[in-house]
């Protein structure tokens, strides 16, 4: 009823594209789109963090060690953010660490999603025991706790941060595997998918141009929600060691560091965790809005 | 004094483009034991009325009415808790999907167990007893056993008994069945049919028919009330209304039953029910009917005398049905 | 169901053979000698070399070395750690009450608390509690949790000398733990004070380990609930007169349970395995430290039995969820 009903109105206007329709109910999400220009504001400060950063994140300040930010006594405002242990400045090495962040949540979505997209469209338009083998390797991955699993491979490939990406994208392949299989399944026994293959369509050909393009909606909410955990267990990593070394500004690495100081220097433990939780949680407010804006199931309630 | 009586009834939803009227300024009255039918398409208004009055509306709606009164209650003066003794109990409402509308976590039994100890403050034996009486009077067999069943174990003309047994479980004197065999099968359609006129008989209650099947009114209904987009449009017994419908919308709907065919093509009325975007100036039908003139089409016509069957229409009609087809 | 039971056992099985292989895999077909790794920077003399190759049976094709090893791990024999020269089974067993414990508090912690804040946040759409309600939990879900824990320490510990900082129970009690439970140990002991020390040192782990399930739990059954509201059964509960906390707490909540019920399983699961950083941060002796401490050490058999326990543990946990599952929805049970 709602289609034949609520059209006449809108079918005058053209109808808009879809990035304008996408965006329409963007916006009607506050929190989503507060998330969006905090994660605008993080790619900046990741861009450009040496520019923007009054000092340079390793250079030690030797007089001013432990130093607390400018507006607690003992603070000045040349380190408005205060010094950590070794007296380098909490606000450079907070902007650089930004960097990091953004840099593993790209290349870990990038791989994840990439890999497991493809093996979740073979698996969905592959014979039934192959799907069954696929599945069930996932399934071996997830029986792992994600965190462990990447702390085991990242102690075989020796702790950095590359090696830290490399296990967190292992661990969250499955999950992509999955989703693109799942909707896929439901996309192949559509009409315009029989109608590709009896139009000549290849399989290859089916799988990327015609079923994937429909399947993308969860995929990039996933996306967006992975970016998060991927800069979550990157830090988490980087505090148990096994992440970026020190003198790395990478947050969780920074917090590993601060940790013997938290009785003494509130501000070394607490400001690279507020800038974790800060971009963790705009990424998944941009994630929620993003999945209420690209389900179809949601859009018309 | 009848048993219920809306005069003026009106609902709004808050959408979230904009107000929405989905009832406009319906009456409906109903006396003891009298059969009434509400007749329309889908998305004129006629269950969203019944559910106002019963207060099952969700929050979204806004509800109006001059009068809304019920066995010499005033519903509109009711706490909630003061509605909630009623509803259940003296008034009590059979919903069109039977497979949906019975919680799948809980037994049959359970569910109409519930109604009878919040009502009539019964004990187990005395509810026990009463739910295996009402499962015999609407005809279920072994009750038994189908009280301990679960609604997805059940058929779906079975659970329409087990949500008519519910309804009936505290002697209401007011049923309304909202479309009570729409989603069952055509064999069904007329047990159910059979047993709701039985039971209206037997208890002497009321009974609010809501349907858009005008061969069902036509077996069941005493009085009917035809409602077009939030509005009734017409009111009349169901003998003179099936003889001289008044409104063009009425004439244009027996017309399209199959009996009254005189065609080899079954004649439709073209378009849809007008939506929230799409009401017209005028007489709400004015877009669809095959009479409208210039003044249909901008001056919205006012319900006419009872001789013309409160026809809402600037030209009510007066030949019989069978004339006009 | 008995099938059902069938069909979810017999998944388990490849499954299960997935995760030894590849905790097999781990230490054997990836680079790097582990002899070499195992010997660390002391190095290791020629002829030892080769004593260590037999005695692990490196020597052997791979395949032969699978199946020893998986007729091991079908035995309980998981090897021995290189540190401690324990059985890994042993040492398994007797940290596990202490994640299990620590676990079983927090998920307690979090159904709580998440549930009803749910319900009720559901239930009043929109409003300010319910906005309240959802920003929080989203913070909770977005949480560095070891960042967490060392504000909760800051604050709780540091500023108010609250709560104490690390382990189970302080130093000042000792005796026995014959079940590993600290809390029924502390009771049973006759100590004055030991329970109190034990459940002072479980508070902030506790809140450290619940927040994130707390956060899913109360999100999943706010939407769980919002589902089932808009169902025709709540419908007809209403119109049988049922007072509003009837209809949201019966028969909304029943339906709602279901999806949410499976959610409090599986953080189960996540919890026993994924207490790894409030095990490290509280010093908390369970197999989460265990495991990273063995990482550290590069104590690999330990490692490797500990993969395949956690793994296997998280699989039976969720089998038992999906059983569960089966069990509390009527639509599975009676087929």
């Amino acid at each position: 009823m709602a289609e034949t009903t609520a059209s006449t109105p809108t079918a005058a206007v053209a109808r808009p594209g879809r990035l304008r329709e996408f965006w329409y109910y963007f916006r009607e999400n506050r929190g989503a789109v507060m998330g969006f220009w905090v994660f605008a504001a993080f790619i900046v400060v990741a861009l450009f963090a040496p520019w923007i950063a009054p000092h340079d994140p390793s250079q030690q300040f030797r007089d001013h060690l432990l130093q607390p930010p400018f507006w607690q006594e003992g603070g000045s405002l040349a380190f408005p953010l205060g010094t950590d242990a070794l007296g380098r400045d909490m606000l450079s090495r907070l902007l650089n660490g930004a960097r990091y962040s953004f840099y593993v949540g790209i290349v870990v979505v990038a791989f994840a999603a990439t890999g497991g997209i493809i093996i979740g469209l073979i698996a969905g338009f592959a014979p039934k025991w192959l799907d069954t083998i696929i599945m069930r390797i996932m399934d071996i991955v997830l029986a792992f706790p994600s965190l462990l699993l990447a702390l085991v491979l990242v102690a075989i490939l020796g702790p950095s941060l590359t090696n830290a990406m490399i296990a967190i994208a292992i661990v969250l392949q499955p999950h992509y595997v999955r989703l693109t299989r799942a909707s896929v399944m439901s996309e192949r026994s559509k009409d315009y998918v029989t109608a590709a293959k009896v139009a000549g369509a290849g399989t290859v050909r089916l799988m990327f141009v015609t079923v994937l393009p429909n399947c993308l909606s969860p995929i990039i909410v996933q996306g967006a929600l992975s970016f998060s955990t991927a800069i979550l267990d990157a830090a988490a990593l980087g505090f148990l060691g096994m992440g970026a070394q020190p003198p790395t500004p990478e947050w969780g690495t920074m917090l590993a560091e601060a940790r013997e100081f938290i009785l003494r220097a509130w501000w070394v433990v607490t400001f690279p965790g507020l800038a974790i939780l800060i971009t963790v949680l705009a990424i998944n407010l941009m994630g929620d809005g993003l999945r209420d804006a690209l389900d179809p199931k949601l859009k018309r309630s | 004094m009848p048993l219920l009586e809306l005069r003026n009834l009106s609902v709004d939803f808050a959408t979230a483009s904009g107000p929405f009227r989905a009832v406009d300024g319906v009456d409906v009255s109903v006396d003891k034991g009298e059969i009434l039918a509400i007749v329309g398409e889908s998305g004129s208004g006629k269950s969203v009325s019944m559910l106002a009055m019963m207060g099952l509306l969700p929050w979204t709606a806004t509800v109006t009415a001059d009068v809304m009164n019920f066995d010499g209650k005033d519903l509109r003066q009711l706490s909630p808790k003061a509605r909630r003794k009623i509803i259940g109990k003296d008034m009590a409402m059979i919903f069109q999907e039977p497979m949906s509308s019975l919680n799948p976590c809980f037994t049959a039994g359970y569910q109409i167990k519930e109604a009878l100890r919040l009502h009539l403050g019964l004990d187990a034996k005395a509810r026990q007893k009463r739910a295996v009486e009402l499962f015999e009077m609407v005809g279920i067999p072994a009750p038994e056993e189908r009280l301990k069943a679960f609604p997805h174990q059940l058929s779906g003309g079975m659970n329409q008994r087990v949500m008519i047994a519910m309804a009936i479980a505290c002697n209401p004197k007011l049923l309304i069945a909202d479309e009570p065999t729409t989603a069952l099968d055509v064999t069904i359609q007329a047990q159910i049919l059979d047993l709701l006129t039985g039971l209206q008989r037997d208890t002497g209650m009321a009974l609010i028919l809501i349907t858009h099947d005008m061969g069902v009114v036509a077996e069941t209904a005493e009085r009917v009330s035809v409602q077009y987009a939030g509005q009734k449009v017409e009111e009349q017994p169901v003998a003179d209304l099936f003889a001289t419908p008044h409104h063009p919308y009425t004439s244009a709907l027996l017309a399209a039953l199959p009996e009254r065919a005189t065609e080899r093509h079954l004649p439709t009325i073209p378009g849809v029910v007008p939506g929230q975007f799409d009401r017209p100036e005028g007489c709400l039908f004015s877009p669809r009917c095959k009479f409208a003139d210039d003044r249909c089409r901008t001056v919205p016509p006012v319900p006419a005398s009872a001789d013309l069957g409160f026809a809402r229409c600037h030209y009510p009609l007066s030949v019989s049905a069978e004339a006009e087809a | 169901m008995l099938r059902f039971i069938f069909s979810r056992l017999l998944t388990f099985l490849p499954t299960f053979f997935g995760v030894t292989l590849i905790a097999f895999a781990f230490i054997r077909v990836l680079p790097g000698d582990p002899i070499i790794v195992m010997a660390g920077e002391r190095g290791v003399t020629p002829e030892r070399y080769q004593e260590l190759i037999t005695q692990f049976g490196f020597d052997r094709p791979v395949i032969v070395q699978y199946w020893d090893y998986l007729k091991g791990v079908l035995h309980g024999d998981l090897g021995h750690s290189f540190v401690t020269k324990k059985p890994v089974w042993d040492e398994f067993f007797t940290l596990f009450p202490a994640t299990l414990e620590l676990s079983l508090c927090a998920i307690v912690f979090a159904t709580l608390l998440g549930l009803p804040a749910g319900v009720i946040a559901a239930v009043n759409r929109g409003k300010f509690f319910d906005r309240t309600l959802m920003s929080s939990a989203l913070i909770g879900y977005s949480m560095p949790i070891f960042w967490w824990a060392l504000l909760l320490i800051i604050v709780f510990s540091g500023w108010l000398g609250w709560t104490p900082v690390s382990g189970r129970i302080s130093l000042m009690y000792y005796f026995d733990n014959p079940t590993g439970f600290m809390l029924w140990d502390a009771l049973w002991s006759g100590q004055k004070g030991a329970l109190w020390s034990a459940i002072h040192h479980l508070i902030l782990p506790t809140i450290v380990l619940g927040t994130i399930p707390l956060a899913v739990i109360a999100r999943q059954t706010r939407s769980a609930m919002l589902e089932v509201l808009s169902e025709d059964y709540i419908r007809t509960a209403r119109a049988k007169g049922l007072a509003p906390f009837r209809v949201n707490g019966v028969h909304a909540l029943r339906n709602a349970l279901i999806p949410v019920i499976t959610v409090i399983g599986l953080s189960v699961g996540t919890l026993l395995a994924g207490a790894i950083l409030t095990e490290t941060i509280f010093s908390w002796p369970g197999i989460g430290k265990w495991m990273v401490d063995s990482i550290f050490r590069r104590d690999y058999p330990v490692v490797q039995g500990g993969l395949v326990l956690i793994a296997v543990m998280v699989m039976i946990v969720n089998l038992t969820v999906d059983m569960l599952y089966g069990f509390i929805n009527p639509k599975i049970r009676k087929r």
